[in-house]
């Protein structure tokens, strides 16, 4: 997304390209486009447009890709604050997110 | 088609053949009922203890039971429920009941979609299969949206699993291969559920408008229907939401800040509480709408990338309308007091607003609130201070 940016120099996206084994579904599960395939290999080409939802992680096939996932939202943050991770809910009513 | 008539056991056909009409009144004539004539017989499809739900237009039997047929075109009461949640009414219990549903005359070679049953996204995907035969198999997602319950897992691999063998897929269809929306790849393992249940998974488009494009063109998405995007009538449906989050603890603030309003030389006085708590009321309702309304309707064009940021700006602008407004009836001190407080809700409520887009990074919020809460607070405070200050 090109029209929207957010913070730069934050995510916890990794790439190990010693592991890629090119298949190429982490270009096709990313929503923002953030990897490329270059002869054959996974690149990063946009780490500021990740989000860290974990999608190219979880269906990586050769592990190659580490981030720590979770949802981007102000009010989910504070409840782990406020309640630990385990207890908290989107959206403050449990469902809605 | 044969069907059974309600009253008669599960298991046997029609005895003889016999159709068993279901029984109308016999006594229109004779004037001993009133009301209007009976309405149209209870459908045959009907049990004891279901109701047959409004988009469902009949069923398609098959050899792993009846698999309710749907309706593409979206009813009246469709529309009102999608305008409810809209507005943030019933928002958090609007499901249909997960399982395998079937749209058109699907073969066993018709494609299988998979979604969430949220019922928004349910209306959203059957809305666009107006002229396909498909599958549609509804995962148990408790409500939620296809995106957030990926996040959270329930919209998730062993659900997949689950609910494939529990509708018994394989035998529905001869194909082995499941359309899930692209977004759903966070919290589905695509190797994963070949490996438990043999079927392929295709990460079909992310928005349900282009399924019939990817369909047509042999289940190849294009680039464009593989980026999120966040359009301004994307952001704008989501405005009626935010406010309504906003709207509770609006109440609770106005209730404290009628007190804070009215404490003055003679301890409380109920006349300068009424005056003053109305401007404070007026900054309140100011911020909220500069953070929850402003802020998404502009998001692109508000300068900054953090929300608090953005949210401050909005409030700023907000609150100067407000401060202009009352520049004959508030002093220095009470102004400046406005103007805190509106910016300090309008960041506060942007910054909730990340929760509602698709770009924000978990990392990148977190650090913006380690940096904007302690602010936000400080505005509060020296804002309650100057509030009650000018009271003497
Ligand atoms: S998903 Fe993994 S193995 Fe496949 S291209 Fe991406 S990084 Fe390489
Ligand atoms: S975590 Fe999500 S946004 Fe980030 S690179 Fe992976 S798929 Fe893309």
């Amino acid at each position: 997304m090109k029209d929207f940016r957010y913070l730069e120099g934050v995510t916890t996206l990794e790439l190990k390209e010693e592991k890629c084994v090119g298949c190429g579904v982490c270009e096709t599960v990313c929503p923002h486009g953030v990897f490329r395939l270059e002869n054959k290999k996974a690149v990063i080409a946009d780490s500021d447009g990740c989000m860290e939802c974990g999608s190219c992680a979880l269906n990586c096939p050769a592990s190659a890709i580490q981030v720590t996932p979770g949802v981007g939202c102000a009010a989910y943050i504070i409840q782990t604050w406020v309640k630990g991770k385990e207890a908290a809910a989107c959206g403050g009513e449990g469902t809605g997110c | 088609m044969k069907e059974n008539s309600c009253c008669e056991a599960e298991t046997g056909t029609s005895p003889s053949g016999i159709q068993i009409q279901p029984a109308l009144p016999q006594n229109t004539e004779d004037e001993v009922c009133c009301g209007p004539p009976a309405g149209p017989p209870s459908s045959p499809f009907e049990r004891p203890g279901y109701q047959i739900c409004g988009f469902v237009e009949n069923f398609i039997e098959s050899t792993s039971g009846r698999i309710p047929r749907i309706k593409s075109a979206l009813s009246i009461s469709d529309m009102a429920g999608t305008v409810m949640t809209r507005i943030g009414i019933n928002r958090n219990n609007y499901r249909v009941a997960p399982g395998l549903y079937g749209i058109g005359n699907p073969d066993p070679d018709s494609p299988v979609l998979v979604t969430a049953n949220y019922k928004l996204s349910f209306d959203k995907v059957r809305k666009e299969l107006k002229y396909t035969d498909a599958w549609l198999l509804v995962l148990d997602t408790r409500g939620i949206n296809v995106w957030c319950a990926a996040g959270k897992g329930t919209f998730g691999t062993e659900e997949v699993v689950r609910s494939v063998k529990a509708a018994g897929l394989d035998t529905v269809v001869s194909h082995r291969n499941l359309i899930l929306p692209q977004l759903g790849a966070t919290g589905v393992s695509a190797r994963q559920v070949k490996k438990e249940c043999g079927f392929q998974v295709v990460w079909g488009p992310i928005l349900a408008a282009d399924i019939g494009k990817f369909l047509d063109s042999g289940m190849k998405a294009d680039q464009t229907m593989r980026r999120v995007t966040f359009t301004t009538m994307e952001r704008l449906v989501l405005i009626p939401v935010e406010i309504s989050i906003g709207l509770k603890p609006m109440l609770w603030i106005v209730l404290v800040v009628f007190i804070l309003s009215g404490i003055g030389p003679d301890l409380f006085s109920l006349k300068a509480a009424w005056t003053r708590s109305l401007m404070a009321a007026a900054a309140l309702a100011g911020g909220v709408f500069a953070g929850a309304v402003l802020t998404p309707a502009f998001l692109p064009k508000i300068p900054g990338r953090a929300f608090y940021i953005k949210g401050a700006i909005t409030g700023f602008l907000t609150a100067a309308g407000i401060l202009l407004w009352y520049r004959q009836d508030a002093g220095l001190l009470e102004l400046s007091a406005l103007l805190l407080f509106t910016m300090a809700v309008s960041s506060f409520m942007a910054m909730n607003f990340t929760g509602a887009t698709p770009f924000t990074s978990p990392t990148g919020v977190e650090k913006e609130m380690r940096r904007a809460i302690p602010m936000q607070i400080a505005a509060v405070f020296l804002a309650v201070f100057a509030w009650i200050g000018a009271g003497f």
